[in-house]
């Protein structure tokens, strides 16, 4: 269990240059109280931040004198609902009044300039919670016990006597209170505490309540600004196409007629495989490049289609070749030798494109002494560092100014290719700030996709029908490969790829298997793989719990049952499944025409089941009825926030599921908008019954790992409806209707 | 020039006048609320109302539109976030990231509109905006809750 936290505070860490919150950056960072007219968002209006001018307690924690209290939000907020949830656990720390808190975002130039006093601002892996809590608490707590102090030297009585409660300090035995708003001043000229002490998490107050989010006001009226919507004063348009195939290049455009269409500045070469067209409005930038001859020298990619790359799979299933070993318990081969049966199927998954709503998009000024950039990004950090790349200038001569995203998905985590090309157009046109939009075209057919794998699973069953060997052999594509070489270990290996194979850790495999080998071939195609919400997990689950409910139903066993006898060491994973198989009434039959499916696992730290309810009719469509999902993340921020990221996560889950696809034609991606990359709509929403169930003492993630469960357990539900056992997604091109 | 009248103010734009409606609002009346997402009619994040109807602004060219046509944004639906949706929305922190939830909400405004008490099926047959993030299910009970807000200030109104 977590025990009190008692941190060392360093005078480094919390000591500011000045007491005053000054030099975020000139630019601003949210759009979400800022005044903004109807007639739109202007810098001018947005030239300082919220806290700017106003006492800083420390990096955390600015107080406003009418007790408005500032939480500093390093983690971006892309729908998740992560700012309310860190300002949430500052707040319990620091015993400040709710209803007074409002948010803002860190530059991550600052955060540099203050030795990292933020941390990360990294928003992927479903971490932006439980990777930052001990800090941010602490945080919290340093700010409240300066404030005391702050007090209690004015008052000249021991800290020991005060009490603070919502923002107010009291000095009980001389009667007399003040607030943080009064007293923020005194306190931002203090040192820290050289201790602070956290509290127990079961005297938490916010922490665990489902608190209304803080971002929602402006999301219903317009006024939210995202990057897409941004303006600035003198500001121009670029809009852009990349050479299709991946790693090709611009040969040549010709200008001659574009460069003098309506509102068109100039037609520039991006880099070495894009060209734009700037204009006063994009529009009129997107209308020019539409028009705008252009020749690409599209390289030896040009010759790659899905068929080449199903081959070069195929080939990496029975391979030795750059094979990896990712767990390996007892000797599969010599168990597989002794087994009564054995059970072998091959499944794959294709490349996926985020789709996030807002397509990609930056807004950047370069002049020789300084680049900034605003942009929705999921690390602002690393968009510094691709500004910087690009615009040639030292670091600490540029800045980020966040905005909210609309949508991430892992898109705009590792990736700031939009970044840099708006900074490179950027550069051609110096102090002129370019906001450079993506066309939904250019989104699909540009993407850092979800990667393409293959994978053979063989099984062998002893004569009771217990599972005692399973071989997996994924072939496939590396996205750290791509995107992280040095995350490679030490042989080369790929360890993301095992994804809910593990060992032990945050993605382990929740079931003991006696004799266990799990290999991945690598395989990388030239299309370029990305971090898409979940990431390996998302297969890996459809692999591993569709093909147990193979081999339960070739051991002739119950589903469930099969899988709670390889669950005996994986006691908070065996929780969640049977709290979804109660909760569902799986032991009763489902109504008339109606069949489950089940399935579990554990990742990001977290462990997630989901029991569905389907039905096929003689047509072959397919209903999904209801979904009834658990969660123990350890501990529950925000339980309300957690149930919208589980019912999220299946519309996600399930979109990939039943139209998830993007396929290789003449090296470049065939699909280019939501009529040939759809996504799922109100009418296949099921039912979900999400059950919140933290059990203590460990810090899952909440944004991922309910994806996972969502495509297998609506796939065991299909086979228990047809008797058909599909390996190959997505299902829109699948024939549904029940064999037999 | 295209004259039109938007959120009951008579404009007039120099624009070329295929220019689609959802970029007249956003590029030249700074109406950014009104999202761009695929640009051929088929998520519905641009969805605003032209004579009460909810259309998809950005396969609308402004040539198509005169000044007779009351076309209305979501910065328009209220004048306090106020709309019974809106309030709804905000009971039941409907939105996530938020990007298509302008365009959600004005199609659900028609909806209610035209249907005061619609089923859940009325409701999947009418609405039919993505939404990546995944908020279907809080948009339907959002729905629901604005019929019911809708109804009782009704009651409230008439006696």
């Amino acid at each position: 269990m977590m025990k009190k936290d008692i941190f060392d505070v360093s005078r480094r860490e919390f000591l500011i240059s000045g007491s005053k919150a000054v030099g975020l950056g000139a630019g601003f960072s949210l759009g979400l109280y800022l005044p903004l007219t109807s007639q739109g968002a202007l810098a001018s209006e947005w030239d300082e931040l919220p806290s700017a001018g106003d006492p800083e307690v420390n990096a955390w924690v600015v107080i406003e004198p009418d007790d408005t209290v500032i939480i500093r939000i390093a983690r971006s907020e892309m729908g998740q609902g992560t700012l309310t949830g860190l300002a949430q656990m500052v707040a319990e720390e620091l015993e400040c009044d709710w209803s007074k808190v409002i948010t803002e975002y860190p530059t991550p130039g600052q955060n540099l300039a203050r030795d990292k006093v933020w941390g990360s601002f990294s928003t992927g892996g479903s971490q932006g919670i439980r990777g930052s809590h001990l800090y941010v608490r602490k945080g919290g707590a340093v700010a409240r016990q300066m404030l005391i102090q702050a007090a209690a030297e004015q008052w000249e009585v021991p800290e020991s006597e005060c009490r603070v409660a919502k923002s107010v300090i009291t000095h009980e035995a001389s009667g007399r209170s003040t607030t943080y708003g009064k007293v923020a001043a005194a306190a931002a000229e203090l040192f820290p505490p050289e201790h602070v002490e956290l509290k127990d998490p079961k005297d938490w107050q916010l922490i665990g309540k489902p608190v209304k989010r803080l971002d929602t006001d402006d999301k219903l009226n317009g006024k939210q600004v995202f990057g897409a919507d941004l303006k600035l004063p003198g500001m121009l348009n670029a809009a852009i196409k990349a050479c299709p195939v991946f790693g090709g290049k611009l040969a040549s455009f010709d200008d001659a007629k574009t460069g003098k269409m309506p509102g068109v500045h100039k037609v520039v070469r991006v880099g070495e495989d894009a060209v734009a067209v700037v204009a006063d409005t994009w529009w009129q930038a997107k209308t020019a490049l539409d028009a705008l001859p252009i020749k690409w020298d599209k390289g030896a990619n040009a010759a790659v289609s899905s068929a080449s790359i199903d081959k070069l799979l195929e080939q990496g299933l029975t391979s030795s070749d750059k094979v990896y070993v990712g767990n390996k318990q007892g000797d599969v081969n010599k168990a597989m030798a002794g087994a009564v049966k054995t059970v072998e199927a091959i499944y794959d998954y294709p490349y996926q494109n985020h789709a996030t709503m807002e397509p990609m998009n930056a807004t950047a000024r370069w002049t020789r002494e300084k680049c900034e950039v605003w942009c929705p990004t999921q690390n602002g950090e690393a968009a510094l560092e691709a500004a910087a790349e690009a615009s040639g200038l030292p670091i600490s001569q540029c800045d980020v100014y966040k905005i909210h995203l609309g949508g991430g998905f892992g898109r705009r985590g590792a990736f700031h290719d939009f970044v840099k090309q708006a900074v490179a157009i950027a550069k051609q046109f110096p102090g002129k700030p370019i906001k450079l939009l993506w066309s939904r075209e250019e989104d699909m057919t540009h993407g850092h996709y979800h990667p393409i794998t293959k994978c053979k699973l063989t099984g062998g069953l002893d004569k009771k029908g217990n599972l005692t060997a399973l071989h997996v052999r994924i072939s496939g594509q590396s996205i750290l490969a791509s995107v992280r070489p040095n995350w490679l270990a030490e042989n080369g290996a790929d360890m993301i790829t095992f994804q809910g194979f593990h060992p032990d850790g945050d993605h382990a495999i929740s079931y003991s298997v006696p004799n266990l080998l799990v290999e991945h071939a690598m395989r990388n195609p030239h299309v370029p793989p990305g971090f898409w919400r979940g990431v390996n997990i998302n297969q890996n689950a459809i692999y591993m719990e569709c093909f147990l409910d193979e081999l339960a139903h070739a051991a002739g066993k119950d589903p469930l049952e099969f899988r709670r006898k390889l669950m005996a060491d994986h006691p908070k994973s065996l929780a969640v499944l049977n709290t979804v198989a109660d909760k569902a009434g799986w032991s009763k039959p489902a109504g008339k025409g109606i069949h489950r499916g089940l399935a579990v696992v554990k990742t990001f730290g977290s462990h997630v089941a989901a029991c569905a309810e389907v039905s096929v009719d003689k047509k072959g469509k397919l209903k999904i009825h209801r979904i009834v999902a658990a969660t123990d993340p350890g501990y529950a921020v925000n339980p309300q926030q957690i149930e919208a990221q589980v019912e999220g996560s299946f519309v996600y889950g399930l979109s990939a599921l039943l139209y998830g696809e993007c396929t290789i034609k003449d090296g470049a991606v065939e699909q280019t908008n939501f009529h040939n990359y759809p996504s799922m709509l109100m009418d296949e929403m099921p039912e979900v019954e999400t059950i919140v169930m933290p059990s203590g003492g460990f810090w899952g993630g909440i944004g991922e790992p309910t994806i996972a469960v969502a495509a297998p357990a609506v796939l065991n539900a299909i086979y228990a409806a047809t008797g058909k056992r599909i390996r190959q997604f997505p299902l829109k091109d699948v024939d549904l209707r029940a064999t037999g | 020039m295209a004259k039109l009248k938007i959120n009951g103010k008579l404009v007039e734009i120099d624009v070329d006048g295929s220019t689609p409606l959802l970029w007249v609002l956003r590029e030249h009346l700074d109406l950014t609320g009104t999202k761009y997402s695929c640009g051929i009619g088929t998520c519905g994040a641009c969805t605003v109302h032209v004579d009460g109807q909810a259309v998809r602004s950005c396969i609308v060219p402004v040539s198509s539109l005169d000044s007779s046509r009351e076309i209305v944004t979501i910065e328009a639906l209220s004048t306090d976030n106020n709309h019974p949706l809106q309030q709804a929305w905000k009971e039941l922190d409907v939105p996530q990231c938020g990007y298509c939830q302008p365009g959600m909400i004005m199609a659900a405004a028609v909806l209610l509109n035209n249907n005061p008490e619609p089923t859940d099926e009325d409701i999947d047959g009418n609405i039919t905006n993505i939404c990546r993030c995944g908020t279907f299910n809080r948009v339907r009970r959002g729905i629901h809750l604005a019929a019911r807000i809708n109804k009782s200030s009704n009651k409230r109104g008439g006696a």
